[in-house]
């Protein structure tokens, strides 16, 4: 945290071949492709697209929200809650399934429930200035802690069979729904933040909000709007999530929060905002996913799967740094 | 300074307004002893808000605290089993907590990693080596020695040990924050890191020096835990984390840094386990504590940030209407 003296300016660009294949989500890509190869050396069941297939799971639903996530990093926010968010669509879904509500409106009001969950985070920092991380602390603590006064120990079970197509169900061959919605959201996503004006302001509000507002941007309603996208992303996951799992325990996706900014800051977005891309979170998912999955056919132990990913999250942030202190 | 007398004030109102309230339920819950059972209980949240304060004082956070904890709580309770002598124990858990906040201080001080990426990551990996350590199997209470054991609740003058400890603790804070070099390098770390630097305080020595304590804190209190509620296991204390940070928030240490007080947080930590005790007693369910705690984090930082004022935002609205 010593204050650093300005950056030099360098007077020359690196060129651009160069500089793509030194960035990132080159070194992410490789990283990826390793971890294939090696994966499939390590167990004779990694390479059938059936087992792929099924082992997506483990990370789209994540990735849906890292997606949004990362575009509230960059913004200079972060949103704790979006686990617990899951929480409450979820039971929001399970009560409305009690009631009787057809699958449509099931998925109507997990969105909705997102959407609200979003809007709370999103008028308690952009409406009344507080800091995102204590005030999504706190959310997190009050959208699962409804979860725990409706259910207690219960859980709501017996979804319509219709509602399971968008956790269980395929599109065509082994592409699961969730992966072709994980597809497309990467997609619109990649557009929205690298290819509008909008995602423009996000790195504008992530560099320096101050002149971003200066030059005559709305900082606090793109925040908002950031919000309200993370806690859509999160209703959409629940959607994904519930109708999976086929159940709501209001324990549903606890710690889902660590692995969304795990994957988000392994993707190269900076945890202090202003840079990163949606190509880098796509393949830090894919990374997590295979990675996970690789370590599952081999019987490594959940736990110990945490670790990984911890010391990972810590490797892929000290590495580049240790290289730049070596260099120097 | 009036200012945060008067926050202090309006939580130690808040506090007996909130015991008001019980004992008009349950006249029981404000007797003597049953208040001392409370501290008693809420000890380990004090000790720890305690340690997060210094730390978020410095404009970092400690999200692996619990882990830190659950770690040092079971290698607390392995060197039991394996014959070491109390005092050993006790010092061995506070050296390896001190040595888990270590980690945290060098990564936030040698490679300038946000703490938050830094305790994300070793908050997974503490808890996960527990599992390493001891293959997910639990350690039960006839395992432990009665001494072990016992250490903890013996009562000396009225109070158990661990409260006596609590209290060694919060006077040994209060020395620390107001009348050390250390303490006041702390707010002034985190009220303007580049002016400390210029009055030649290191920034990330002192960022080092709070996570070392609140290790030292945490690794304590694994002993205590595991001992007063004799077992340990992968997951105890699990989301305690969040239960010391809501701590400092509520007691109105500004996760900002560089503004908060020992009392505020003792009081914070106070509150939440006044809460915590007093919903079985009126008869809510205990699933109601984690929405409640929640609140109480919105509506306290809703209240700190009114009574800070903001400063910043009159500056550009003036700017704004000069164009």
């Amino acid at each position: 945290m010593t204050p650093s003296p300005g950056r030099a300016i360098p007077d020359r660009l690196v060129p651009p071949l160069r500089r793509a294949l030194t960035s990132w989500e080159m070194l992410l890509l490789a990283v990826a492709v390793a971890i294939f190869v090696a994966n499939s050396f390590a167990s004779p069941w990694f390479l059938d697209p059936w087992n792929l297939s099924d082992a997506s799971v483990n990370f789209t639903e994540k990735a849906m929200i890292a997606f949004a996530m990362a575009m509230l990093i960059i913004a200079g926010e972060i949103d704790l809650s979006v686990a617990s968010i899951i929480a409450l669509c979820s039971t929001v879904m399970g009560a409305a399934m009690v009631a009787g509500a057809p699958t449509p409106v099931l998925v109507l009001l997990g969105l909705g429930t997102g959407l609200a969950c979003g809007a709370f985070n999103g008028f308690l920092v952009a409406g009344m200035g507080l800091p995102s991380i204590v005030v999504t602390i706190g959310t997190m603590s009050l959208f699962r802690g409804i979860s725990y006064i409706v259910l207690g120990d219960s859980a709501f079970t017996g979804y319509p069979a219709d509602f399971g197509f968008f956790g269980q169900g395929y599109v065509w061959w082994v592409i699961t729904f969730e992966l072709a919605l994980f597809a497309g959201l990467a997609l619109a996503f990649g557009i929205l933040l690298h290819a509008t004006s909008f995602g423009r302001m996000v790195y504008a509000i992530g560099n320096n909000a101050t002149a971003a507002r200066f030059s005559g941007i709305r900082v606090d309603r793109v925040r908002f709007v950031l919000f309200l996208l993370t806690g859509v992303m999160s209703g959409i996951a629940a959607v994904c999530l519930t109708s999976r799992l086929g159940s709501t325990r209001p324990s549903i996706a606890t710690g889902f929060e660590l692995e969304v900014v795990t994957m988000v800051v392994l993707g190269g977005i900076s945890i202090l905002g202003g840079s990163g891309s949606i190509p880098g979170v796509v393949l830090a998912a894919l990374i997590m996913g295979l990675v996970t999955f690789g370590l599952g056919l081999l019987n490594v132990p959940g736990i110990v799967m945490s670790i990984i990913i911890g010391a990972l999250l810590i490797a892929v942030i000290a590495l580049p740094r240790l290289w730049r202190m070596v260099a120097k | 300074m009036t200012l945060l007398k008067s926050r202090e004030a309006i939580l130690a109102l808040a506090i007996l307004v909130l015991l008001a309230v019980v004992a008009a339920r349950f006249p029981g819950f404000v007797r003597t002893a049953n208040l001392a059972n409370v501290l008693t209980d809420t000890s380990p949240l004090i000790i720890l808000a305690l340690g997060q304060m210094v730390v978020i004082l410095t404009k970092c956070i400690d999200l692996s605290m619990a882990a830190n904890l659950a770690l040092s709580g079971m290698v607390a309770g392995l060197m039991n089993i394996a014959g070491v002598p109390l005092p050993l124990i006790l010092l061995a858990v506070i050296a390896l907590g001190a040595t888990l906040g270590a980690v945290n201080g060098v990564l936030v001080w040698g490679l300038n990693i946000p703490s938050i990426v830094v305790t994300l990551g070793t908050m997974t990996i503490y808890r996960g080596t527990i599992f390493v350590l001891t293959g997910g199997k639990w350690i039960n209470a006839h395992q432990m020695t009665d001494g072990f054991k016992a250490f903890p609740r013996t009562v000396l003058l009225g109070l158990p040990v661990m409260t006596w400890i609590m209290a060694a603790i919060v006077l040994a804070f209060a020395v620390l924050i107001y009348r050390t070099p250390l303490g006041r390098a702390f707010f002034a770390v985190g009220g303007n890191p580049h002016a400390a630097v210029y009055t030649g305080i290191s920034v990330g020595r002192t960022q080092f020096a709070a996570f070392v304590i609140a290790g030292a804190l945490a690794g304590l209190t694994g002993y205590l835990w595991v001992a007063r509620y004799a077992v340990a296991y992968v997951d105890i204390a699990g989301g305690f984390e969040l239960d010391v940070v809501a701590a400092c928030v509520i007691g109105g240490i500004a996760i900002a840094g560089g503004a908060g007080s020992v009392a505020g947080a003792v009081m914070g930590a106070i509150f939440l386990g006044i809460v915590k005790n007093a919903l079985p007693v009126v008869g809510i369910s205990p699933f109601w504590q984690m929405a409640i705690s929640g609140t109480a984090i919105l509506v306290a930082i809703a209240f700190n940030a009114r009574s800070q004022g903001p400063k910043g935002r009159i500056i550009l609205k003036s700017a704004e209407h000069r164009t």
